[in-house]
């Protein structure tokens, strides 16, 4: 009996305060959220009506809006999540030679990633727009004399670019450690049986860096679906709303348009989306994953 | 032996990253260079060095940015989010690991979930429930709130190590007599040590560059962290790229000093995490 109590103040003692704010900061909003988006609330006054599937209604039939961002965020993150992973492999690949610069070389590329907030957003600001335009002066290479930010295709990019930039760095450090953890007897082994570069790679490196290769792709989805910092200081959605990612759209619909009501029903279609993509992920690249 | 074909080969490619490296690091350039500038310098030229040092931009932004204000402010929430979150993750994970009741292995799963869910998704009914806790407007309020939003994290990253410790080590601390707290603070937690400096790491440089809490819950001029300052000089000072980019400079330098000082551990702290997990 004794040891039943004790074990309950265990279980509060230890888990309690973890329990304790979770609920209070997650999951009491996130219900509340649910709640909400079946309401007509507008943040601040006392009458909230219940107007059931109403919100979920006019979003999924009358938002062009909604959808346009949800189009936007879907292109941004099939692009931006290729490149990341690409150039973070690559990057990993190369370093994992023994190059003499390596560290120094590893600690550059992962600076990008210590900037954050909307100070990557601006930073780039002044790179697309003044520091382009100048080198564009400069080398009278057409590629930096574009409108950068101007059109809906360079706000597109620029987006793509900086996302890239900024978080390439975080999954090429997964990456190497990663492929520090393929045991050189099998690589040698290929060798020996004549194999290629590529076969090499193909055959070997990345079934056995499928782990790694989940995580990454799985961070990469998360990121580029959340994305809001980074679009409200590039591009704030412009030109004309063409570059506005879901997570924008949300934001704008709550706390400029004030309908909070319709801004948690956006909100909660959004996690649904987020939550389905990310879990077909993992279990397709799990379903890939190899053990020695 | 490697052959020449070969030495040749890696000397290019050493060469090819090193000015991959180069171009990473030009947007640092930018800013830096142009933040000492005239305003008709940026203008005329943004990739040259500049010819006369203005240094007036820095004192200029530092007070449209209430510097010293925001920093006290941006180091009181860091300082005390991770004091808090190690604390109780470690407890947490602790406790999970050792005791796989049913229970406890739902309530992993169910803090896990938490990566998943997108701020959007809470952040617009949070102020609600926070101002019911009396957490809004506060220092002590925001810090709470990375306690909830930390845990998360926190938790994952705290477990994976937990179950590399050896049980033997707290067994014989229970036979000697001691109970669970004390072999927890005094035996386990010590050997936590590589793990907590990767979780203080991860979360300091998450909650210093976080922007849409800090918006939501610090509406007050004298509670505003950098982002928030610099969001609102941004607003003002739309385009004057010389105070403006003072100000970046500022806003980016104690989180780069931070890295640099410590890059080994957390860039060893991301793959610990990542591959173990």
């Amino acid at each position: 009996m004794r040891k039943l109590l004790s074990n309950w103040v265990q279980q509060i003692v230890f888990l309690g305060p973890a329990i304790l704010f979770y609920s209070v900061i997650i999951v009491m909003p996130f219900a509340f959220g649910v709640f909400y988006s079946f309401t007509n609330w507008n943040g601040v006054s006392g009458n909230i009506d219940w107007i059931g599937f109403d919100n979920f209604r006019a979003i999924l039939t009358n938002d062009k809006g909604f959808f346009q961002s949800f189009w936007f965020t879907t292109r941004f993150m099939l692009i931006s999540v290729v490149l990341t992973n690409l150039l973070g492999f690559s990057i990993a690949f190369i370093l994992s030679k023994s190059i003499k610069s390596r560290n120094l070389l590893r600690t550059i590329f992962f600076m990008p990633n210590v900037l954050g907030g909307l100070l990557l957003g601006f930073i780039w600001k002044f790179v697309f727009i003044q520091g382009f335009s100048s080198i564009g002066k400069l080398t009278n290479i057409d590629f930096f004399s574009l409108p950068w930010l101007g059109t809906e295709n360079t706000a597109f990019w620029g987006l793509v670019i900086v996302f890239t930039w900024h978080q390439a760095g975080y999954l090429m450090v997964i990456y190497i450690a990663g492929l520090a953890n393929i045991p050189t007897e099998m690589l040698e082994a290929a060798n020996i049986d004549g194999a290629n570069a590529w076969q090499k790679l193909h055959r070997i490196v990345i079934p056995l860096i499928m782990p790694v290769v989940t995580v990454c792709m799985f961070l990469a989805i998360a990121w580029a679906f959340k994305m809001f910092d980074l679009n409200f200081s590039l591009t704030k959605g412009g030109p004309y709303n063409s570059s506005e990612s879901l997570a924008m759209n949300i934001y704008t619909e709550a706390f400029i348009n004030n309908r909070y009501g319709m801004g948690t029903a956006k909100a909660i279609i959004f996690f649904i989306v987020v939550a389905t993509v990310t879990s077909i992920q993992v279990s397709l690249t799990k379903k890939r994953e190899v053990d020695i | 032996m490697k052959s020449k074909f070969q030495l040749y080969r890696m000397l290019i490619i050493e060469i090819a990253m090193i000015m991959l490296a180069l171009v990473f690091l030009s947007p640092f350039y930018f800013v830096f260079v142009n933040s000492v500038k005239s305003m008709g310098d940026i203008l005329l030229n943004a990739a040259s060095l500049p010819k006369n040092l203005i240094w007036d931009n820095y004192s200029h932004a530092w007070e449209e940015l209430q510097f010293a204000t925001s920093f006290k402010n941006n180091i009181l929430i860091a300082v005390f989010a991770n004091i808090g979150l190690v604390a109780i993750s470690s407890m947490a994970a602790y406790r999970l690991v050792r005791k796989r009741s049913r229970t406890n292995r739902v309530l992993s799963y169910i803090f896990l979930a938490a990566m998943v869910i997108p701020f959007q998704s809470i952040m617009i009914p949070l102020v609600k429930v926070a101002s019911w806790f009396h957490l809004v407007k506060s220092i002590h309020g925001i810090v709470v709130s990375y306690f909830g939003f930390g845990v998360a994290l926190s938790i994952f990253l705290f477990q994976g190590f937990i179950k590399s410790i050896p049980l033997e080590i707290e067994e014989s601390a229970a036979i000697d007599g001691s109970s669970v707290y004390g072999i927890f603070w005094r035996i386990v937690f010590p050997l936590l040590r590589p793990m907590t400096v990767t979780v203080i790491l991860l979360n300091t440089l998450w909650v210093w560059n976080d922007f849409l809490l800090p918006l939501i819950m610090l509406p007050t001029k004298n509670l505003r962290t950098i982002q928030l300052s610099i969001n609102s000089l941004f607003g003002e000072y739309f385009n004057q790229w010389d105070i403006a980019l003072a100000a970046l400079v500022m806003g980016i330098v104690p989180l780069l000093i931070f890295f640099l000082a410590l890059q080994r551990q957390i860039i060893e702290g991301i793959s610990a995490g990542a591959v173990k997990g």
